[in-house]
């Protein structure tokens, strides 16, 4: 354990902390890039409890480990604990700015599991443990989640490499000028790249079935006279309802679920290591591929990461480019996930073809602007690639103010009063708005539970802080609600368009530093915004190199799975479909 | 009222059916405005941005028009005008190219010094992202995107491996796909080679008075270099060599020499230049009407 030098008053009280914590921090990490404390492992648990209760920090938004082995850069020159833990915390109550807690690990040693004190740490810690192996001592259910148990190794420590590993970073030397290349196909010996951890037998294992909290769901007691038992049921990979590759390991009692554990993995391409040997540009096209439905934003998220890091401006009419697309995407999105949600809820087609119809006009603009319908790889640092082409205003224009409210308005006719929506819907997949803060949930489903936070509003990034527009919350949290806050905060996106379009003036769309070459400079950021599926955070550490040290997604499908299990225990097989169509994710983004 | 929300839903859908329905019973449906009739029941569709009702376009006989921007694999550029490759091997697509799908070998002379010029360029279509970085930073106008989508093959390896031949494209193709682009390019290009002309003009004059004693030192510079060729050049030609031994299999392959295969080549230029035609005609009628 690395203990810092006695510690300094001066980065315990910016923290904020009383006296008797004071000892905890032992340093800070990058003072100019964003306030980050690095805490002693014993009392991490203690300093995110007081945060937690004393300074209203009630929101674990991102939890990632960094592995700092063959750091070049200076920051780190006397520091030998190889992995690094960063906790980002922020308050929902307060708004405003994180605070980034770091501890820091040697190798294969143990950091106390946050998830007593924010439950929302289940899922991160089991992918760091997954992907760094840092074993958390406390953890609930501490199993591999993206990798199967015959993976052989942990992939995001730098010193892992996989099958035809080439080279550390890109671009690889065999591509220009001399013609040493070699086409992977060329020595592709199938089935012969696998390795399995040190006495794992492929033959002989089996999957366990009887996972936490999967087997130790409650037997049936209250009418023993029934004689029934308790199944163990697994929806999915496929069908629960096509969402993509996803798989619930349920117990169930009848059709009463009992408990429910989400499986996830099978889309997973380590999105993050790949991101590490790409040059800071090259990651721009890959963030499309994460949550494909909305590319733009994912875009924006990373750029904007990244211009805060290395300090890039924005031009004014790149800003007003960049709402226009990010509210075109909303739209795009909750259009989708509330027709599919209906389907989910058996309303087969109907109401999602309708309601992707004006998708298609979206997704033609992008095209239009971009080239692309959906990997539209549209922003770069300091902008957007391209202008507008000739006619795109208007068209953009008359859907904006036209077209789409009616579509709108026609949507809730269809569909707000239907009494076989409020009969399927009302009081389903109930989750108190605190449980679903403690659990690391964001976006539209604690919209629904009537908490109006919006990172839009709470910590305003780009220009949004100009326009007028309001944050819709509804009361109950169930499907019913989550279902109507997509139709009422698509409304805002239209009005926040309407503006937006109006006011756009003319200039340049892309600033000059952001190109293929950018080094940012040494530290570390978390950029973050206000995704249509929460909140969809990058964080980045950079050695002052041509590629990030660390490249990290905070994915907002991933992480509001946290509250899957939990919203399904008491409810039917079937609602568990839509409760799951409810939280709307993109597997894509959950396994990266 | 119990069902009121349920009969107003259903007024919403009977308005969805009648509007298909009612579109679908005119001679020409709304939704083939500003669509291009090709014959034969072939058309280019481009949805109206208000129209109403659903839209079902009844691929492969009717396509969607796509929009200039419209990015899908790269191709190269033959600059017809010049009759040469626009590309010079500076090797910038490779390095940004975010999967890492171009692979470049620059050309040497027969000293074995490189020259502005590839010998063999390969993209490999299975791996491109379409993200259009190569386009974005090339500075020589040589790489742009291609339209052509319908790239489907029975194998991955080697027929979406493409190399020169396969990726190269005559400039006036590239005019037709890219009307808008391609004129601010070649006013941009126009504005340049003026300048760089008026340049060299006064460089020759200074160059003609030096170019005596120059020759004397260009002859031991070549002497020099023929001792000490590049690491590669034997690699190189080795390499060539192979290639070439490759390409001959393949085009004996396919029943034909390297007369048929020039002949090929030349037969899908003419081709290109044909569908280069024939899309610069539907752009004009797109825009008479």
């Amino acid at each position: 354990m690395t203990e810092g030098t006695a510690v300094a008053e001066a980065p315990a009280n910016n923290l904020g902390l009383e006296q008797d914590l004071s000892d905890a921090v032992v340093g800070t990490w990058a003072e100019d890039t964003e306030p980050a404390f690095v805490i002693a492992p014993d009392r991490i648990l203690d300093v995110l409890t007081r945060l937690r209760d004393a300074h209203g920090y009630d929101f674990l938004s991102n939890l990632t480990c960094v592995d700092y082995q063959g750091y070049g850069g200076k920051l780190r020159a006397d520091i030998d604990a190889r992995l690094e833990i960063v906790y980002n915390l922020y308050s929902t109550r307060r708004g405003g700015g994180s605070i980034a807690l770091h501890v820091r690990v040697p190798e294969d040693d143990t950091v106390p599991s946050a998830t007593s004190v924010y439950p929302g740490a289940n899922l991160q810690e089991r992918e760091v443990y997954d992907l760094y192996g840092v074993k958390f001592d406390g953890h609930p259910n501490l199993r591999r989640i993206l990798l199967w148990d015959g993976f052989n190794g942990h992939p995001m420590r730098k010193d892992w490499h996989e099958a035809y590993y080439e080279e550390d970073a890109k671009p690889f030397r065999s591509r220009h000028p001399k013609g040493e290349y070699a086409f992977h196909e060329d020595k592709l010996p199938w089935a012969k790249n696998t390795t399995y951890p040190a006495g794992w037998d492929p033959d002989s294992w089996q999957e366990a079935v009887a996972y936490v909290p999967v087997s130790q769901a409650p037997q049936h007691e209250d009418e023993p006279h029934l004689d029934t038992e308790s199944i163990v049921v697994n929806l999915g990979p496929h069908h629960p309802s096509t969402h993509g590759v996803f798989r619930m390991l349920t117990r169930v009692e009848g059709e009463t679920i009992l408990a429910l554990e989400p499986e996830m993995g099978y889309l997973h391409r380590n999105h993050e290591k790949i991101g590490e040997r790409n040059t800071w540009l090259m990651n721009m096209p890959f963030t499309d591929r994460l949550d494909y439905l909305n590319s733009m934003s994912n875009n924006w998220a990373y750029a904007l990461a990244v211009e805060k890091l290395a300090d890039i401006e924005v031009p004014e009419r790149a800003e007003y480019l960049r709402v226009i697309m990010a509210e075109f995407t909303r739209i795009v999105n909750h259009t989708w996930s509330i027709g599919f949600i209906l389907n989910d809820l058996g309303a087969l087609q109907t109401p999602a073809l309708y309601a992707i119809e004006e998708r298609e006009m979206i997704l033609d603009l992008f095209e239009a602007v971009s080239g692309a319908r959906m990997m539209c790889n549209y922003m770069r640092f300091g902008g957007v690639v391209r202008d507008l082409p000739e006619g795109w205003h208007e068209q953009a224009a008359y859907l904006a103010n036209e077209r789409l409210p009616r579509a709108l308005d026609e949507l809730d006719r269809l569909l707000t009063e239907n009494e076989i929506l409020k009969a399927r819907g009302r009081g389903v997949g109930y989750l108190a708005v605190e449980d679903l803060i403690a659990l690391s949930v964001s976006g539209p489903m604690i919209r629904a539970g009537g908490l109006a936070y919006d990172i839009r509003k709470a910590e305003p990034y780009g220009i949004y802080d100009r326009f007028d527009f309001d944050i819709p919350t509804l009361p109950n949290s169930d499907i019913y609600d989550r279902y109507y806050i997509r139709l009422l905060e698509a409304m805002e996106s239209v009005r926040i368009l309407q503006q937006a379009l109006r006011d756009m003036p003319e200039g340049e769309t892309l600033g000059g530093r952001g190109g293929y070459t950018l080094r940012a400079p040494e530290g570390e950021v978390y950029g973050r915004l206000e995704a249509p599926k929460g909140e969809l955070g990058f964080y980045l550490s950079s050695d002052g190199k041509t590629q990030p040290w660390r490249y990290h997604v905070r994915s907002p499908s991933y992480i509001n799975l946290n509250a899957l299990g939990p919203m399904s225990v008491g409810y039917k097989v079937a609602d568990a479909i839509v409760i799951l169509g409810a939280i709307d994710i993109v597997l894509g983004e959950v396994d990266r | 009222m119990f069902g009121t929300g349920l009969l107003k839903g259903l007024g919403v859908t009977l308005k969805h059916a009648l509007d298909t329905f009612e579109d679908d019973r005119d001679s020409v449906p709304d939704r083939y405005r500003g669509s291009l009739d090709l014959g034969n029941n072939r058309r280019v569709i481009q949805q109206p941005i208000d129209q109403e009702g659903l839209l079902t376009i009844q691929y492969p006989e009717e396509k969607r028009l796509l929009p200039e921007r419209f990015r899908y694999i790269p191709m190269l550029i033959w600059d017809s005008e010049k009759q040469e490759d626009r590309c010079t091997a500076c090797g910038i697509c490779a390095k940004v190219c975010p999967p890492q799908c171009i692979w470049i070998v620059r050309d040497s002379d027969e000293n074995g010094k490189p020259v502005t010029r590839c010998s063999e360029f390969y993209i490999d279509a299975a791996v491109c992202m379409s993200c259009s970085f190569c386009v974005e930073f090339c500075p020589f106008d040589a790489i742009k995107m291609n339209h052509d989508y319908e790239l489907a093959v029975y194998d991955r390896y080697p027929q979406l491996v493409y190399d020169m031949e396969e990726l190269t494209v005559p400039l006036e193709y590239y005019a037709a796909l890219w009307p808008t682009q391609y004129e601010e390019e070649q006013a941009r290009r126009k504005e340049e080679e003026e300048q760089k002309r008026k340049q060299e003009e006064e460089k020759a004059a200074k160059a003609a008075a030096r170019a005596a004693a120059k020759s004397a030192a260009a002859a031991t510079d070549s002497a020099a270099a023929q001792a000490a060729p590049k690491r590669s050049a034997a690699e190189l030609q080795a390499l060539a060599k192979e290639r070439a031994a490759q390409r001959q299999a393949q085009a004996a392959d396919a029943g034909g020499s390297d007369d048929d295969a020039a002949a090929a080549k030349k037969a899908r230029m003419e081709e290109l230049k044909r569908r280069a035609q024939e899309r610069a005609r539907q752009r004009k009628e797109e825009n008479g009407q």
